[in-house]
């Protein structure tokens, strides 16, 4: 942690704006050719753990992976837990699975030429899809936990070798691209019932069980999530719950548009306090958007608190 | 604008009706409907509205209105078949559903103790409800149940502090058919891919769940 950071900390300010940003390229994954339907990796079962120091810390992985709110409170801004988008406690194919990712880091990315550690990955999930402020360190007991169950995951996958089932995989845009108010009847018919008519989720006792989609306790603007075409890919893998593949390509798109046509926390990478200089700098060539852009007369990516 | 004294007789009004219904619904509760054939609630359902665990009867109390009045709509419309509760419901007015499932809401329900979902589940129908059998379409029965049964908002019924013999009828009722009033089939297709060894081995685990004393 810099010591600017430390000094607005101990100031109390809100150190969300000034946290520096573990993993500033959170633009999508390069998309996998489509994948015929080879027989997909098994990760090991929880019964397989050592009674160890080794299979204390996957258990404390495990915990921190599904129980994040809870566990990790000052790491987490909003209402979600890491299992909401990557479903099955991390195991789920198409639903960026933790075994299709550890193998795959350090990550070169010609774009901005950097190398991006899997710390910096998981801290950059704790900023923008946790709306967490400042991250774990990358030595600590968080990041080392999580690093250890995902390690543990991919127990015999190949090193560097992209296997089938990593990431959400790419659903191509329609043709006729997306609509907006086709997206909010499939949202009224398909999602309200478990995410509420106003995205807020549902909870039982004090967390929620139906994740929030929009609003203060949802992922932020900088998230991979706002994107259009990476929420129809994973909407379309894995929602209805249960229901997976169950839509169109053209309606998964059509609800990712409406979803993330709604107002969430601020991008913490903000420019200059600028949603426009944000836009240039970050959203511009980041897949399809609608950050920073007027949708019936109205701003979007103006942030909630 | 409304004058004084028409807002006055109006919520004096309003009160009076609440009252009435809440009294009603208590009634219907224990002395049965205004129509030949609606028995009385507590008869099967037991005086507390906790259900009648040796005949498989469900508890009521503490179930949302919106649950009760559906199921009790479902019944009539014949989405979900029993001979007990089907003639019953269609003895009952739209006026008594609304009252007895306004009073149901209202008595205390069961409370069970809270689950984190940091607990690594142990035995095979836990790990089904807390974590699913994806491999199968699956998800966690916490998932729409809440991590410990409790049920979440309207739509999903606590399964927690229900008898075992009425879990697993219902899940064997979505199998072979004779309840299929669930929205968007979101329950009707996880039921249908159990084994019968886990209809009975969840049906126990979520009737064993430990409940707080009642307040
Ligand atoms: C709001 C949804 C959301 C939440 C919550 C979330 N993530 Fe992610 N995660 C994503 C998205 C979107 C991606 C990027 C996928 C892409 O670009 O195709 C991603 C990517 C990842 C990757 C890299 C995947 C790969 O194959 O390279 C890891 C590892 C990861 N997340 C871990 C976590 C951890 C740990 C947490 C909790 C601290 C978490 N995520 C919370 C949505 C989420
Ligand atoms: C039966 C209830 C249910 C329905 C219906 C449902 N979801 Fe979900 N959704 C969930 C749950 C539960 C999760 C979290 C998954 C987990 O933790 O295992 C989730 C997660 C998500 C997430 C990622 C987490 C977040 O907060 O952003 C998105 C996006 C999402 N759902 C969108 C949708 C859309 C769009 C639809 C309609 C096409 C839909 N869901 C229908 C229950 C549901
Ligand atoms: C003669 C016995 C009997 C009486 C009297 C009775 N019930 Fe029932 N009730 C049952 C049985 C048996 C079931 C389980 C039906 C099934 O298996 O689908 C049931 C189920 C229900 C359910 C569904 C609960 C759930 O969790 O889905 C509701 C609601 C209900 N009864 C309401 C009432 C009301 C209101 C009254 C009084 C007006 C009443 N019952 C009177 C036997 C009775
Ligand atoms: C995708 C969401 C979802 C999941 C996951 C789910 N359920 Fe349900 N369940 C429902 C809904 C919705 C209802 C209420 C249907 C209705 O309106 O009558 C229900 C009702 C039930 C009932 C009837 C309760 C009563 O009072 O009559 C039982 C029993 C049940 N579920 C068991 C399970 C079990 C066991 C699992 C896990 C194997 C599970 N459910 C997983 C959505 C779900």
């Amino acid at each position: 942690m810099s010591p600017f950071v430390l000094v607005l900390g101990l100031l109390g300010l809100p150190s969300a704006h000034a946290a520096t940003i573990a993993m500033e390229d959170q633009s999508q994954l390069q998309p996998s050719a489509g994948h015929a339907a080879v027989s997909q990796f098994q990760p090991p079962q929880e019964s397989e753990l050592p009674d160890n120091a080794y299979g204390k810390l996957v258990k404390e992985g495990y915990a921190l992976f599904v129980d994040t709110k809870r566990l990790a409170p000052t790491f987490v801004g909003n209402g979600l837990n890491c299992s909401n988008c990557h479903l099955d406690q991390g195991r789920l194919a198409n639903s960026a699975p933790l075994w299709g990712a550890y193998p795959m880091y350090p990550a070169y990315r010609k774009k901005n030429d950097k190398v991006n550690t899997f710390a910096e990955r998981l801290q950059g999930c704790f900023q923008f899809s946790m709306n967490g402020g400042t991250p774990p360190t990358a030595d600590s007991r968080e990041i080392t936990a999580l690093s250890v169950y995902a390690y543990w995951l991919a127990s015999k996958a190949p090193l560097g070798v992209e296997l089938p089932g990593r990431g959400y995989p790419d659903v191509a845009q329609p043709a006729k691209g997306y609509d907006l108010s086709g997206g909010a009847q499939v949202y009224k018919g398909q999602c309200a019932v478990c995410h509420g008519p106003e995205g807020q989720g549902q909870k039982a006792g004090d967390s929620y069980v139906m994740p929030p989609l929009w609003g203060k306790d949802s992922y932020n603007w900088g998230a991979g999530m706002h994107r259009i075409n990476t929420a129809a890919s994973f909407i379309k893998h894995n929602m209805p719950l249960g229901k997976g593949g169950s839509l169109s390509d053209q309606q998964a798109w059509d609800v990712a548009a409406y979803v993330n046509s709604h107002e969430r926390p601020q991008d913490p990478r903000l420019v200059d306090g600028s949603v426009e200089k944000t836009r240039v700098k970050f959203h511009a060539n980041d897949g399809v958007n609608l950050y920073g852009q007027t949708v019936e007369g109205v701003l979007i990516g103006q942030g909630i608190r | 604008m409304m004058s004084l004294e028409r807002v006055l007789i109006g919520s004096a009004l309003m009160l009076l009706l609440g009252n009435a219904h809440a009294l009603d619904g208590k009634k219907i509760f224990t002395e049965g409907g205004s129509q030949p054939g609606a028995m009385p609630c507590v008869a099967c359902h037991g005086a507390d509205g906790a259900g009648l665990a040796a005949a498989g009867f469900p508890r009521l109390a503490g179930l949302p209105a919106l649950y009760v009045r559906k199921q009790l709509e479902d019944f009539r419309r014949g989405t979900r078949v029993n001979p007990v509760m089907q003639p019953l419901a269609n003895a009952l007015t739209d006026a008594e559903i609304d009252a007895v499932s306004q009073a149901l809401a209202a008595m205390p329900g069961a409370v069970p103790q809270p689950i984190h979902r940091s607990e690594m589940p142990i035995g095979a129908a836990q790990k089904l409800a807390q974590q699913g059998a994806w491999e199968r379409q699956i998800p966690a029965c916490a998932s729409c149940h809440g991590p410990a049964g409790t049920g979440v908002g309207d739509t999903f019924p606590p399964l927690a502090g229900q008898p075992a013999t009425y879990l697993a009828a219902q899940l064997t009722a979505w199998q072979n058919g004779t309840r299929h009033n669930d929205p968007n089939d979101l329950m009707g297709h996880i039921a249908k891919s159990l084994t019968p060894d886990e209809v009975q081995g969840v049906a126990q685990y979520f009737a064993s769940l430990k409940l707080e004393a009642k307040p």
